[in-house]
């Protein structure tokens, strides 16, 4: 028994091993950010490379939230992300299902189309967006930010709730419809509630996505009212130096309500992320 | 209570024809059971009674009243299904009860109504459990249970023994009929299984290539087949074919299987011009016999299945099987003569399949 228990526990530190490898690699920028956040300015470049610097500070944080538009910025994004993948999630929602549960003339060129758009690199179509959003007062809003996002993400978001859907056995939909109820109640009543998880990933993948978002952000919007983080962080690189201390204490702000957001949804994530892939 | 008429029904799935003009109707309290192989067009015809496919032609009425253009909603129908379809976030309580608590019964009446159906189905201890909680027979009568509580016009059945297990099978077939017998209402029962469209039916729907191939009671299917599709489906041992043909000896016209004489039978109307013709013999209507008039056989193998013995034969070049519930002394490779009697000879049509009778 002992020589199969030891291989047994070999095999599992080595397992172990591997995964704090990964993980330290994964989250090492994320610490060295939080380290430079709390490294005053002055020993910025003079102790050279450190693990944690000799003596911390929250000025860059204060600096931030009170000397900058930063607080403006966080709050865009905060809006814009959200209102992004609640949008998002309900037309996609609404085409999945239509894409799994029923049969129609042009299903296979829509989903064609969709496919698509998903081709074209986001740099080469920033233009002709920009000469269609000007005139319809699009650009430095918000709304502008939202309407392009949702677009962008709708197509993708749609095949990842098909996928949702599809492993919801259709005859539950017919059971209901037998009970009693339309097709509408039933998707409210019986399916919905079995897609949970589809829908919180959805959400989680598309706030991701819009939070973050750069490009667009950059290209469309001038004036600060509707500039979201991203494009704030820049800013703190100016024609002579980089100010790394504040643009790394901002965007350790900017993770905050990321992981709050994964935090909520995280326990039915997993379960998501998985269950399209097997029928239920 | 209800009737259940269907003419003219036809069903395509775009250039595919599935059901290809069915006519049928189901009397008021009947269990009519709608049996075949795979692809047949069973389930699709369940389907359109229940109103969950539109039908491409015809007419389906329940109650007398067209229901064509009726959402299942509205049909007033109660379907089980196969994999049962149990709602996966609600109690056994809540899943019975969906149904009035969708038309907004009092909570007094639908508490007696899931109780009701409980006590009848065995279900009391089970009411708060959730269906991953259950075994495959409770989830079941679950299912079962969330029909009837609805007291609904017609109860439709799709293949809801397919998953379970041979003796649960056997146990839920007689519940099934049971239950019938009790709340006497018209069922349409589909499944592929013979034996469970034997035992289950009053009248037996055989459904093959999209059309209906004959109807009638278990035994009417079973003795006098329409075509050679019926023969075969229905009864297990299957009915033996064997390819024969008429000859005239001696003025004396017979049947002759490779070059013995099988039976003295007149040739029936419809008769192909070359007197070919296939007969259908089922296994235990052969006997083993000794007298000079039998055929003679040669055992292939002997299989004794406790209940009695399937014997394989050959005759003529052409095999067939023997049941009988004795349990004879014979062995491989022996030579041993059989009886058949001419009553119990079916004739088909080599070529259609259709059933020649003879012009009475």
């Amino acid at each position: 028994m002992r020589p199969v228990t030891l291989r047994h526990a070999g095999y599992w530190t080595f397992h172990y091993l591997l995964v704090a490898l990964y993980v330290i690699v994964a989250l090492f920028p994320l610490f060295w950010m939080l380290k430079v956040s709390v490294t005053p300015n002055d020993l910025l470049y003079t102790e050279g490379v450190r693990m944690w610097p000799s003596r911390t500070t929250i000025d860059h944080y204060t600096s931030v939230i009170r000397n900058t538009d930063f607080p403006l910025f966080f709050l865009n994004s905060c809006i814009v992300s959200a209102t992004t993948s609640v949008c998002t999630t309900l037309v996609a929602a609404a085409a999945g299902y239509a894409f799994s549960r029923f049969q129609f003339r042009g299903k296979a060129a829509i989903a064609g189309l969709l496919l698509v758009t998903q081709m074209f690199p986001l740099v080469m179509i920033i233009a002709p967006i920009f000469r269609l959003f000007a005139p319809l007062g699009l650009t430095n809003s918000l709304i502008g930010l939202i309407v392009i996002y949702t677009t962008f993400n709708v197509p993708f978001a749609s095949f990842l709730m098909q996928s949702f859907f599809d492993s919801i056995p259709k005859e539950l939909e017919e059971a209901a419809m037998i009970d009693g109820a339309s097709r509408f109640v039933a998707l409210r009543q019986i399916v919905l509630p079995l897609t949970l998880p589809g829908i919180a990933a959805t959400l989680g993948f598309v706030f991701t996505a819009a939070w973050s978002e750069l490009l667009f952000a950059l290209m469309l919007n001038s004036s600060s009212n509707a500039t979201t983080f991203p494009v704030g962080l820049l800013s703190f690189v100016s024609k002579f130096s980089v100010d790394f201390g504040q643009m790394t204490a901002a965007g350790i702000l900017a993770l905050l309500p990321v992981c709050i957001f994964f935090f909520l949804i995280q326990r039915h994530l997993v379960q998501g992320l998985t269950a399209g892939a097997v029928k239920g | 209570m209800t009737t259940i008429d269907i003419r003219g029904v036809e069903k395509n799935f775009g250039p595919v024809s599935v059901l290809k003009g069915i006519n049928l109707s189901v009397a008021s309290g009947e269990f009519v059971v709608l049996v075949g192989p795979s692809g047949c067009g069973k389930s699709t015809l369940l389907r359109l009674i229940a109103g969950l496919e539109d039908a491409s032609a015809g007419e389906i009425r329940i109650g007398g009243r067209v229901v064509n253009d009726l959402p299942p909603k509205d049909r007033d129908i109660a379907m089980v299904f196969q994999s049962y379809a149990l709602y996966p976030h609600m109690t056994v309580r809540n899943n019975m009860s969906y149904s009035l608590r969708l038309k907004r019964t009092p909570k007094k009446v639908i508490a007696d109504a899931v109780a009701k159906a409980g006590a009848k189905l065995g279900l009391q201890s089970l009411e708060d459990r959730k269906p991953r909680q259950l075994s495959g027979g409770q989830r079941q009568r679950v299912a079962m249970g969330r029909a009837i509580v609805r007291k609904p016009k017609a109860f439709l059945f799709d293949e809801p023994l397919s998953n379970l297990d041979a003796r649960l099978r056997e146990q839920m077939r007689f519940e099934i009929r049971k239950l019938h017998r009790e709340l006497g209402a018209t069922s349409v029962y589909v499944t592929h299984d013979q034996i469970e469209a034997m035992t289950m039916a009053d009248r037996i729907v055989a459904m093959n290539g999209g059309i209906i191939q004959q109807v009638g009671t278990p035994l009417q299917l079973y003795d006098d087949p329409a075509n050679r599709f019926v023969a075969e489906f229905i009864g297990s041992p299957a009915m033996n074919f064997l390819d024969a043909w008429f000859v005239s000896a001696d003025g004396a016209p017979g049947l002759q299987v490779g070059d013995q004489s099988i039976a003295k039978l007149a040739p029936p109307a419809g008769l192909p011009a070359d007197g070919r013709v296939t007969i259908g013999i089922r296994p235990e209507r052969i006997a083993i016999g000794g007298e000079t008039e039998s055929i003679g056989a040669r055992v292939e193998l002997v299989e004794p299945t406790g209940v009695g013995t399937v014997v394989h034969l050959e005759v003529g070049g052409q095999f067939l099987k023997l049941f009988t519930t004795d349990r004879p002394r014979i062995a491989a490779d022996d030579l041993i003569h059989i009886d058949i009697n001419s009553d119990d000879v079916r004739l088909f049509h080599p070529e259609t399949g259709t059933r020649l009778r003879h012009a009475t």
